[in-house]
């Protein structure tokens, strides 16, 4: 294909090779050494049982929680359609309050440039609150590369940085560690750490308190991450639980925060709505027990010296992208994790991503892309869901992930070349839409009745099937299909006498039938125009 | 009224006593059941796998064969089927067809019913199964179609059943269609614990709306030796007293 002036040209992925965006190995692989490990499932198994209850308490107490979602779902929608346009506001506004917005095409360019300010304020470590943009693109790695040491502040996030672990939740990073773990850590790598340690969580975190709280004196960089930019005013968000944040965000001299560029919303009064969506999503809570606001600088309060990455990383790709535009509406809530039966079970490693789950599954595909030629990781992410619509149900911004997979395993099967898959459904489409044909294959299929022992069942497979009857026994086919019986006399006389039963009288089981019309088909919700939450 | 009956490719081939539980319980009810003879996949297994090129004909069939108009509603067994034919045929109308497989998509979309939203919506039912049964919800029944509590409601009114509750009820049994073959090992940690919650319940009989989900289910029961069979729905809802249904054959999904 040739390339000319004035051709659309495709918007840069987040390069492959950079940050953390892929495992290393495809998601069936990944998940098998997950599964095996008993403790990683009882920790994770009763963390999201009881987030999930959490939840729904929090949710059902809202009156208006489907308003809410819908209007959330619409602010993002609206931000995303004028994104340019607002992102412009926003870096006007930061400038306009002593603040200064650089923009960053990839992670590399991000990292660079958070390298360039550390260095220039002559500090060999920064601070750091929470955040995924960072995360995503291997700032930490980047950071100590050149010489500067990155202390994450967040204490899940402390936990995963001193066992040189990586996070496995959006929300709960340290979520498949459990208490005695995150005691022998702090007891291996915390300097100074009394020997005598224990493992109740008051005395855990205490440790963790008196070691963060020296770094909180004493650092002079602080870099955040956002979760929210609204470009109305050009003042930033963080919402946190543990004060870590806000520590971060006013002690240093210089402040930093990296800002995936979707996170930008409209107006200020959007927040009303996101800060009662995000809380009782991720967390069950009415609200989070810190939210900070800040708009470029103040004199002689707080850092006075702030800087804004606005971060693309594959973001205007996916934005290009008219179906998988969608995933950018997320807020990062974990709600999606918390009640994914895939997820509960395999953990976060499994995705190779900083983003894992479902919305993982279909936003790092978006980011980084699928290369189908190179058996790339993250083109297993999308077969990652038994598409059960649990995620769809619990986001907050009504996010219809089943269908983002569905869109993005076609969008990988059209990039592949031949594959044995892509001939096996070619034949079996061939074969189904010829009714003669099909037939002559049931009646095949039924041969595997030879496959089945005395009982009836089928207890082996071959392959690709091996995976099935590794743990499910298969019910022989049976002699006669459904169509063949309708067809033969017997059908036709078994028919035939239930018809004739209903002539015979007053059937009391068919109650409610009205004038013999149809009634309206209610309660129904079609992905995208559902109103959700039946759980 | 004149029902149109889809068998679904694994009813038909597979799970026939389900298919013609549907078709004599609709008979039963003094409802004329048509087969469309030229019938055979809604084309889901392709779309969930990736494929929505390969189905085009498959969606064009389906409308074809149950666009006429003298059919009044379409009813299948099936909630994943019924969810396909709802929401993703027009997905691929949309994105391979022309105008008149859109309209005719939609057409037939607005007339397609699972069994329970059949029977509960539109019909109304009753049947005798004096068993201990447990029901599981399936994920597109639940999430796709909202059939909410519809089964539920039949199940209440059959004669004699003794329902119990299934614990976990409305998290996934992990079948998925491809997805218990590319994911196994996650699939098979689904359905193990699925298999868990039904061995609480000490039923006889776990009951769904998806031949599908019970090949799965029943699967996993029939490996592990567990004395609980799977059995279709429209099994349950076919049974009376003058033809009860043989628990004891050997396929009993």
């Amino acid at each position: 294909m040739s390339t000319f002036l004035g051709m659309p040209a495709r918007p840069p992925r987040s390069p492959y090779g950079t940050g953390n965006l892929r495992g290393d190995e495809p998601f069936p692989r990944a998940a098998h050494q997950e599964l095996g490990n008993a403790q990683l499932r009882r920790n994770l198994g009763r963390a999201t049982t009881t987030i999930r209850a959490k939840r729904l308490n929090a949710t059902g107490e809202l009156p208006d929680w489907e308003a809410l979602r819908e209007a959330g779902s619409a602010i993002k929608t609206d931000a995303l359609n004028r994104l340019p346009e607002l992102l412009e506001q926003l870096e006007r506004k930061v400038t306009e309050h002593g603040g200064t917005v650089h923009w960053a095409r990839d992670g590399a360019e991000a990292n660079e440039i958070v390298t360039r300010l550390v260095r220039a304020t002559g500090s060999g470590e920064v601070i750091k609150v929470k955040s995924m943009a960072t995360q995503e693109i291997g700032l930490n790695e980047h950071l100590e590369a050149a010489g500067i040491t990155p202390y994450e502040t967040d204490l899940a996030e402390l936990i995963v940085q001193l066992a040189h672990d990586r996070p496995s939740h959006i929300l709960v990073p340290a979520i498949h560690r459990n208490r005695d773990e995150i005691r022998q850590i702090f007891l291996d790598r915390i300097p100074g750490v009394d020997p005598e340690l224990d493992n109740v969580p008051a005395h855990l975190a205490a440790a963790a308190r008196a070691y963060l709280r020296e770094k909180f004196m004493t650092a002079k960089v602080a870099v955040s991450g956002a979760n929210f930019g609204v470009a109305e005013t050009g003042t930033l968000a963080v919402v946190e639980s543990e004060g870590n944040g806000r520590m971060c965000l006013t002690l240093p001299e210089t402040l930093i925060t990296v800002m995936g560029i979707e996170k930008v919303l409209p107006r200020y009064r959007d927040l009303e709505v996101f800060l009662q969506l995000l809380p009782r999503s991720s967390t069950g809570e009415r609200m989070n027990p810190y939210t900070s606001l800040w708009t470029g600088v103040t004199p002689g309060d707080g850092p006075q010296d702030f800087h804004l990455v606005l971060l693309d990383n594959g973001r205007t790709a996916a934005l290009a992208d008219t179906v998988g535009r969608a995933a950018l509406n997320c807020i990062r809530c974990s709600a999606c994790l918390n009640v994914c039966p895939v997820y509960e079970r395999t953990g976060g490693h499994a995705y190779g991503s900083t983003y894992p789950g479902p919305i993982g599954a279909v936003l790092t595909p978006q980011l980084a892309g699928m290369d189908a030629a190179a058996d790339d990781p993250n083109s297993s992410l999308p077969y990652a869901s038994s598409l059960c619509g649990a995620c769809f149900d619990a986001c907050p911004v009504k996010i219809d992930i089943p269908s983002l997979l569905v869109e993005l395993r076609h969008q990988h099967t059209e990039q592949t070349g031949t594959t044995a898959e892509k001939l096996a459904m070619k034949a079996a489409a061939a074969v189904m839409k010829r009714p003669t044909l099909y037939a002559g294959a049931q009646k095949a299929a039924g041969l595997g009745r030879a496959l089945a022992g005395r009982d009836g069942t089928i207890s082996r497979l071959p392959p690709p099937f091996g995976g099935w009857s590794d743990s499910r026994d298969t019910a022989a086919p049976p002699r006669q299909t459904f169509r063949a019986w309708y067809a033969s006399a017997e059908g036709r006389a078994t028919l035939r006498a239930a018809a004739d039963e209903h002539d015979r009288g007053p059937d009391e089981h068919t109650p409610d039938q009205g004038e013999g019309g149809m009634r309206r088909r209610d309660g129904e919700h079609a992905p995208g125009q559902g109103e959700g939450g039946t759980e | 009224m004149r029902i149109g009956l889809f068998a679904t490719c694994l009813g038909d081939t597979l799970f026939p006593d389900a298919v013609r539980a549907t078709a004599v319980l609709l008979a039963r009810l003094g409802h004329e059941v048509v087969f469309p003879p030229g019938q055979t996949c809604c084309g889901q297994m392709h779309i969930n796998t990736g494929y929505q090129r390969e189905p085009v004909p498959l969606v064009r069939d389906f409308a074809e064969q149950f666009g006429d108009a003298s059919i009044e509603a379409v009813v299948m067994p099936s909630g994943s089927c019924a969810g396909s034919v709802r929401h993703q045929h027009a997905t691929v109308a949309d994105r391979y067809g022309d105008a008149a497989l859109r309209a005719g998509v939609a057409t037939v979309a607005a007339k397609t019913y699972e069994l329970s939203e059949l029977l509960v919506d539109v019909l109304g039912v009753g049947a005798y199964f004096p068993h201990r049964v447990t029901y599981h919800p399936t994920c597109h029944s639940l999430r796709m179609l909202r059939v909410g509590d519809r089964p539920l409601r039949l199940l209440r009114a059959v004669d004699s059943i003794d329902l119990v509750e299934l614990p976990g009820a409305d998290s996934c049994c992990g079948f998925g269609g491809t997805f218990a073959l590319k994911n196994a090992g996650t699939s098979t940690a689904m359905l193990h614990d699925k298999l868990a919650g039904i061995a609480t319940t000490g039923a006889e009989v776990c009951t769904a709306g998806d031949s599908s989900c019970l090949m799965h289910i029943g699967g996993g029961l029939s490996r592990i030796r567990s004395g609980t069979r799977t059995l279709h729905l429209a099994r349950i809802l076919a049974a009376t007293r003058a033809t009860p249904d043989a628990l004891t054959e050997a396929t009993a999904v």
